[in-house]
Parts: structure tokens; C-alpha cells; sequence
């Protein structure tokens, strides 16, 4: 689990067409609007590709995608990072789960655009280059997979679950982590690893 | 996916014009039923207006009750102390709903715009009026296990997959929306609708009209609460049947109560009659059995769904009596 270090730079990158000027003298809600100087007003034509900052396992990307790409195709396509798996590409069975600024979510159902200025963890971002995640390790120690393709969102689940507080139990990692499906039934030595984890008090 | 135009707004009134002047475009917030549809190509905008970083993600209390944003995520509304302990209901269904991971993007109002739907509507080759209208539905005489058994019309027999919005049914909650003639009001039982003859039309917004927030009156139903979900799995599966169920209680006496149903309908189900049923009663099964009794006056069975007319009632029971504290 190396990251890759390739750094994908501007390809085709443009200017968009800001339409702020005018439609953002109007606010309905003034005083409420906390400013975030990376999201701007952006208009990208079907096929015409976007910029989007994104900063993915700690290293910063300035990227262009086009607006149906969705962050697990970013992440799996052109950035080679496959440790992300498609597997539904639904939303059902958790393969592609990532971390966006520390929340778990579907990659496979977020578009990439939407990420913009985020910062994106996937499994090649938690280890210490071969110290593996507490994680990683229990989930070899309690054998915690059989085909391993689920393993990637499993682990990245998991960490996310006790970040949560939600892995006091086996009963509520298991409603916890029901997002994330194992088709060969690893289920009862996932649970293990992760109240392993959890039961070890160490940051995750 | 078919390819679309983007526009990211930072502004409701931006927001607001690009959708109101294209009728083939739609808001995005959280996409976790809208990208999943054109995906399948079931839904297919010509335009998407990303509205997913406008200012209406805050829970706050107001004079009387709470606002909830309508970009607030539903993990959020779920773990929030003061909902935890002031509308405990809204959290359960919350938490009933969806998958951890699903749950972090998904927003309060893109909860309540999530199509309501069933397999044939996510199926292009089958007939559906919801998806094409006109082409039929596939369901009345087909596979329709999930289906619903009220307010169903000759053209859709769909139920609304949302736990939240029986939660929000129950509770008297009011959308807030903002559209090109400025805001207006909804009460929550008035945003969803029924097919009758437009089933393409899942609630009563307007063209252009964008949910600023859900409210939620201040409420006596912090403590003898109930959502019981019953489904195929133990978690993370849509409801065959579900009940919100609450309970302001003196001693024994039910002063008054509140009542929803999902898996059963096109909208959120509110048991209005059974509410009444319950107020003056003293808590016991009895009780609890004639207003579940009430609540299915008009249910109606089709080929496979017909075992709702026994779980729902049994459902309405079991959701009371856990909220009585009868049973746990």
C-alpha cells in the first residue's frame, strides 16, 4: 500500500465563466453565509471539464475532471489509487468508502466537483509507510477478510465507527457498520478486529 | 451518466434563477438518491445546480421549538444534543435510515426530495407512470411485495422510502422554502402528496423553489418514544413497514399522542384518527390494539403486499407499547 506520489497536473485547464457579479448582490440570508474563498460561482458546460482542488492523503492535487466524474472514478482513474474499489457503484455495499475532511462516505456516489477543497483519505493514506494502521493489523490478525475486496472499505469503515463513538459494542458495530457488505462472510472477525481496535484505546 | 451542465451556486437567490429559468435542471446537495438515479439513467437533468455548500447547514433553537437547515446531514441532525434530547423520535428514524456512510451526505432536504419510487420506477425496460407518464405501472400487477396499501391510485402503488419523514410527520414539523416569489411555508403533512393521477409529482413544491429548512414546534414527546422499523435485515434495508410513534404521558393516562406509518404509502402516513383514539386512554394493549384497529380503516392489499395489513397493525402495537414502556 504505497502512495502514489504522481502528482496530476492541470491537464486542459480553463478559466469558468463567474457569474457572481450580479446574482450575488442579492443574498436572501445575509449574516449567515460563512465565505469559503475556494467555492466560487462555476458554470462548466456538459464534456467541459472543471477545476478542482483536492488535497488526497496529504499531498495537494490541482485537478480537472469533468462534472459526472465521481470521486472514486478520480480516484481509481486518474490518480491510480485502486485501493478504493468499485463494487456496486450504487451506494449499497460500501466497497469504495473514503474519508472526506474525517467523515466516512460513498466515493462511488459523490461527484468529484463537489469535493472541491476537501481533503480526501483513502486506504493508501493510513499507514506509515510499512507501519501498517492498528486497523490493517487486526483486520490480518483476526483473518478479518477471504477475497479481500471489500477489506479497503471495510477498514476504512471501521476506523470511522470508533472516530464515531459508534463501536462500543458488538451489536453496535454491526448495526454500524452495515453499510459496508462482505459477500464471502467475514462479518464475525471484522467485528473482532474492529472492537480490537477499539478495546486497544489507540488513535485511529 | 449522461453528461450535464454545472453550476455551483454560493447563493439561494443565484441558486433560485438558474433553476427556475431551465426547466430540464435540478438542485444537488448530498446526490445520494440523485446521482444513484442518473446513474441508472431513470433520471436524466440536462443541468445540475450544485447547492451543497449554501449557508442553511445550522440546527438551531429558536423561541418556540427548532430550524433545522435543509443542508444539515443526517448523521448531523442524528447526533445533535439538543434534538437527542428535546425530539428523541427524529433521531431514531434517522438513525433507522440508510448506511453510516450515507447518512454523512445525505440532507435534510434532500431526504424529503428523495423519490419516492420501487422497482419498476429504477427499471427503464419496465412500465412506470412515475418515471414516463402514460407508459403504466408495472407493479399493480406485478412483484409488488414493497408496495403500498393506502392512498394508492390506478397509477402508482409506490411508498416514500424515507425514515426521517415519519419522524417529521409525527412531530407537526413545517418546511421552509424559498422560490422566485419569496418564502413560504409548508405544514409537513402538505409536502408530500399522493399519485392520483400524477404520480411524477412526489410533493408540492414549485418550479424554482428551494427548501431553506424544516422546523420543529417545542414538543412534549421527549421521553416515551418509538420508531420500530421492521425489514428484510436488521439494518440497512428500506421498511416493509414502520411506525413513529409518541406518547405524552400522566401516570397511566395518555394525554396525547402522535402517530406515523412508512413502507406504506406514496407520502409519510400520519394516523390522525388513531391519535385521537388514544387520547384519554389509560396505556394498555387493549388500547393500543383499537387504535391500530382505526389507523387501518381503507388499507388495501395487492397480490404480495397483502401481509402489511396484519404487520402494520401488529407494528402500530408494538411501536406503542415500547414507547408505554410495556415492553422493551
Amino acid at each position: 500500500m504505497k502512495t502514489s506520489k504522481k502528482k496530476v497536473e492541470n491537464e486542459a485547464r480553463r478559466d469558468f465563466l463567474k457569474q457572481s457579479s450580479v446574482l450575488s448582490a442579492l443574498v436572501l440570508s445575509p449574516g449567515k453565509a460563512v465565505k469559503d474563498p475556494e467555492w466560487e460561482e462555476k458554470v462548466a458546460a456538459p464534456f467541459e471539464k472543471v477545476s478542482l482542488k483536492l488535497e488526497i492523503n496529504g499531498i495537494k492535487h490541482n485537478l480537472t475532471v469533468e462534472p459526472r466524474t465521481t470521486l472514486l472514478d478520480l480516484l481509481r482513474e486518474q490518480l491510480h489509487l485502486t485501493g478504493t474499489k468499485k463494487g456496486c457503484d450504487f451506494g449499497q455495499c460500501g466497497a469504495c468508502t473514503v474519508h472526506s475532511d474525517g467523515q466516512r462516505i460513498n466515493s462511488c456516489l459523490t461527484l468529484a466537483v463537489t469535493e472541491d477543497g476537501k481533503k480526501i483519505t483513502t486506504i493508501e493514506g493510513i499507514s506509515k509507510g510499512d507501519d501498517l494502521h492498528p486497523m490493517q493489523e487486526a483486520f490480518i490478525k483476526h483473518d478479518g477478510f477471504q477475497c479481500g475486496y471489500c477489506t479497503p472499505g471495510q477498514i476504512m469503515s471501521g476506523i470511522a465507527c470508533i472516530r464515531e463513538g459508534h463501536a462500543d459494542t458488538e451489536d453496535e458495530i454491526r448495526e454500524y457498520m452495515s453499510g459496508n457488505i462482505c459477500r464471502c462472510g467475514a462479518y464475525p472477525n471484522i467485528v473482532d478486529a474492529i472492537m480490537e481496535v477499539k478495546k486497544g484505546g489507540q488513535t485511529v | 451518466m449522461k453528461a450535464f451542465q454545472y453550476v455551483r451556486s454560493t447563493t439561494a437567490k443565484s441558486a433560485i434563477d438558474a433553476l427556475a429559468k431551465d426547466p430540464a435542471a435540478m438542485f444537488l446537495a448530498g446526490g445520494t438518491n440523485l446521482v444513484d438515479l442518473m446513474k441508472r439513467g431513470v433520471t436524466e437533468p440536462d443541468k445540475l445546480i450544485d447547492i451543497s455548500r449554501l449557508p442553511y447547514n445550522k440546527i438551531e433553537k429558536e423561541s418556540s421549538g427548532v430550524r433545522i437547515g435543509a443542508l444539515a446531514l443526517n448523521s448531523q441532525v442524528a447526533e445533535d444534543k439538543l434534538i437527542l434530547e428535546k425530539w428523541p423520535l427524529l433521531a431514531l428514524a434517522l438513525n433507522a435510515g440508510a448506511s453510516a456512510q450515507l447518512r454523512n451526505k445525505a440532507t435534510v432536504g434532500g431526504n424529503m426530495l428523495q423519490r419516492t419510487r420501487c422497482g419498476y420506477f429504477y427499471d427503464t425496460e419496465m412500465d412506470c407512470n412515475k418515471r414516463q407518464p402514460g407508459s403504466g405501472c408495472g407493479a399493480k400487477e406485478g412483484y409488488n411485495r414493497m408496495h403500498a396499501i393506502f392512498g394508492t391510485s390506478e397509477q402508482c402503488i409506490a411508498v416514500h422510502p424515507s425514515d426521517m419523514c415519519i419522524a417529521l410527520a409525527a412531530l407537526d414539523s413545517t418546511v421552509i422554502v424559498q422560490g422566485p416569489k419569496g418564502e413560504r411555508k409548508i405544514p409537513f403533512a402538505d409536502f408530500h402528496r399522493l399519485p392520483g393521477d400524477h404520480p411524477e409529482k412526489d410533493n408540492t413544491l414549485e418550479k424554482g423553489e428551494l427548501i431553506t429548512a424544516v422546523t420543529l414546534p417545542d414538543s412534549p414527546y421527549a421521553k416515551n418514544v418509538h420508531y420500530l422499523k421492521v425489514r428484510d435485515r436488521t439494518s440497512y434495508a428500506f421498511a416493509l413497514v414502520s411506525v413513529a410513534a409518541a406518547l405524552e404521558l400522566e401516570g397511566k393516562t395518555i394525554k396525547s399522542a402522535r402517530l406515523a406509518m412508512g413502507g406504506v404509502a406514496h407520502k409519510p402516513w400520519r394516523l390522525l384518527e388513531a391519535e385521537k383514539a388514544l387520547v384519554g386512554q389509560t396505556i394498555s394493549e387493549a388500547t393500543f390494539q383499537k387504535a391500530a384497529e382505526i389507523a387501518m380503516h381503507g388499507a388495501k392489499g395487492y397480490a404480495y403486499n397483502s401481509f402489511k395489513l396484519k404487520m402494520a397493525p401488529n407494528s402500530i402495537v408494538e411501536a406503542l407499547k415500547i414507547a408505554a414502556g410495556l415492553t422493551s
